[in-house]
């Protein structure tokens, strides 16, 4: 004889609506889950978004970022360009690029413009040197690379942003180790929230688990809508912080943008997919766990 | 079918509730389990839905083996079984109609036959005019029916009742006899588990005594309670 069985769909739409309604039926405890769970995302993303913003400045100055290093006026220009290869030989440098003492007289004419009258009389006794523009494999290495340069011998002086980029790397060490700690200790109580929220369900409707599991429902069965909750949970959590995240980034950078013309912020647009499925990911993960977990160490079945 | 073989159980606080207990029941019988409290009742029905395993010798459930089944297989052994209760335990915030219904759904049927199927049923035990009611709305007798319906509408070839009549007064006591009766008479194999001597006597079935976890009487007729049973 054939057996009839309800479709996976009619299964699922059946889970779905259990999971809404137990969601609905603790409507103050799955309202204040959600607000800590998002509240907890939130803060994780907040720390993304910085350290994620940091990453990019660090990039950009690593673009632009060069040493200049300065050779002795007592060396010939022969021996001043032979220095090349002493250069390239030091480690973290990408390429040297040779700035004779007159184009780099021009280009700080040219970066005066109007003003340029007072310095163009100095052209004939060019008080410039000779130089090389080095640029860096890594900027982490900033600091190593230039005490390497400044050893060789002909070099006699540099100048470089060692500091700022020194202080940036540092401050994406300190916002990635926040940001790490963040993700475990407020992953911790999301789940124990969920689990709370999910352990509240399981003992309001535990005569009916009772009865289910008297008829000869199977485990999968009675455990589905439970955790159809807690990603009901996580998930309501994740969609909320996407929206929120949105609207104070667009605030705060604006406000950024508004008050310096240092600090460049790069626009919501440019992550926000990302972002959305970290969220998701995140909410699916921590509504799947929290209920998975509480399921199995209370519902003996 | 349902065989016990020589079936001991002991709880874990040391209470020897069966002991060396041998009975076969036929499909399509109707068999009263009668004895004092105490007298292990109440594990035969935990043996026979596999809530609790046997400690020594052998509990048959249709073709489950409840000794060696693995969990995974205990849901499909529970669904050739219905049970009732003493307390009816129905889900005071779903009507008669999904109490019913939900436990049809609970085992994977259609939702079109599950209409069909509950209504027939509700019919069958008299309470089809009370679909919509929550129970709170209903009589002692009329929400142990819903139960008898919900034990029923899975179509289990046995229906387990544990002092079914416990709660109600003598004339509703009757009822609910009378219709495990037509049940049975259906095809189904009823097993009614009780300490009212009257009922038992009443309806001339086949009786299972316990006293102290052993079979004292196994025989058609009424039930006569030893010394020990009156204590």
């Amino acid at each position: 004889m054939k057996k009839r069985r309800a479709s996976p769909f009619t299964e699922f739409k059946y889970f779905l609506s259990e999971g809404v309604l137990s969601v609905l039926t603790h409507g103050l405890m799955s309202f204040a889950a959600i607000t800590v769970i998002a509240a907890c995302l939130l803060i994780t993303a907040t720390f993304m978004l910085v350290s994620y913003n940091i990453d990019v400045q660090i990039g950009k100055l690593q673009n632009r970022d060069q040493i200049v290093v300065y050779i002795d006026e007592e060396l010939s220009r022969d021996d001043g360009l032979a220095l090349e290869s002493k250069i390239l030989a030091v480690d973290n440098v990408q390429s040297a690029e040779f700035v004779t003492k007159e184009e780099f007289f021009d280009a700080f004419v040219a970066q005066l413009g109007d003003d340029a009258d007072v310095v163009e009389s100095m052209r004939d006794d060019n008080p410039l040197r000779d130089s090389f523009r080095v640029y860096m494999k890594d900027i982490d290495k900033h600091a190593e690379t230039l005490k390497a340069l400044e050893a060789i011998d002909g070099i006699a002086d540099s100048n470089s942003d060692v500091e700022l980029s020194e202080r940036l790397v540092q401050l994406r060490s300190v916002v990635r180790t926040v940001c790490y700690s963040l993700i475990i200790l407020l992953g911790a109580v999301s789940l124990f929230i969920i689990s709370n929220t999910v352990k509240l369900a399981l003992f309001a409707r535990r005569e009916e688990i009772q009865i289910m599991k008297m008829v000869g429902a199977t485990n999968a069965f009675i455990r589905a809508p439970f955790v159809v909750e807690g990603l009901i949970l996580g998930v309501t959590a994740s969609v909320f912080v996407f929206s929120a995240q949105w609207i104070i980034y667009n605030y705060v950078t604006k406000r950024i943008a508004a008050g310096s013309n240092v600090l460049e912020t790069v626009p919501f647009e440019a992550f926000r997919y990302p972002l959305a499925l970290w969220l998701l990911v995140a909410g699916v993960a921590l509504g799947l766990l929290g209920s998975v977990f509480t399921i199995r160490r209370y519902m003996k079945v | 079918m349902i065989r016990f073989v020589n079936v001991g159980k002991t709880y874990l606080n040391g209470t020897k509730a069966l002991k060396d207990v041998t009975f076969d029941i036929e499909d399509g019988e109707f068999v009263f389990i009668v004895g004092p409290s105490g007298a292990g009742k109440s594990t035969i029905i935990k043996l026979i839905t596999a809530q609790e395993k046997p400690e020594s010798g052998s509990v048959y459930v249709d073709k489950f083996n409840v000794g060696k089944i693995p969990d995974r297989k205990v849901p499909y052994l529970r669904r050739s079984v219905g049970v009732v209760f003493q307390d009816f335990r129905l889900i005071q915030n779903k009507t008669v109609y999904e109490n019913v219904a939900f436990v049809m759904r609970a085992v994977g049927e259609p939702p079109r036959f599950i209409k069909k199927r509950v209504r027939y049923v509700l019919e069958l035990v008299g309470i089809k005019h009370k679909a919509d009611n929550m129970p709170s709305q209903l009589s002692g007798g009329e929400q142990q029916r819903v139960a008898i319906a919900r034990a029923l509408v899975n179509n289990p070839g046995t229906i387990v009742a544990d002092e079914p009549t416990g709660n109600l007064d003598p004339a509703r006591s009757l009822e609910i006899m009378a219709l495990l009766n037509e049940i049975n008479k259906r095809g189904t194999t009823v097993i009614v588990v009780t300490h009212e001597v009257g009922i038992v006597n009443r309806f001339r079935k086949r009786v299972l005594a316990i006293e102290n976890g052993v079979i004292v009487q196994d025989g058609e007729g009424g039930y006569y309670e030893s010394e020990e049973g009156r204590k």
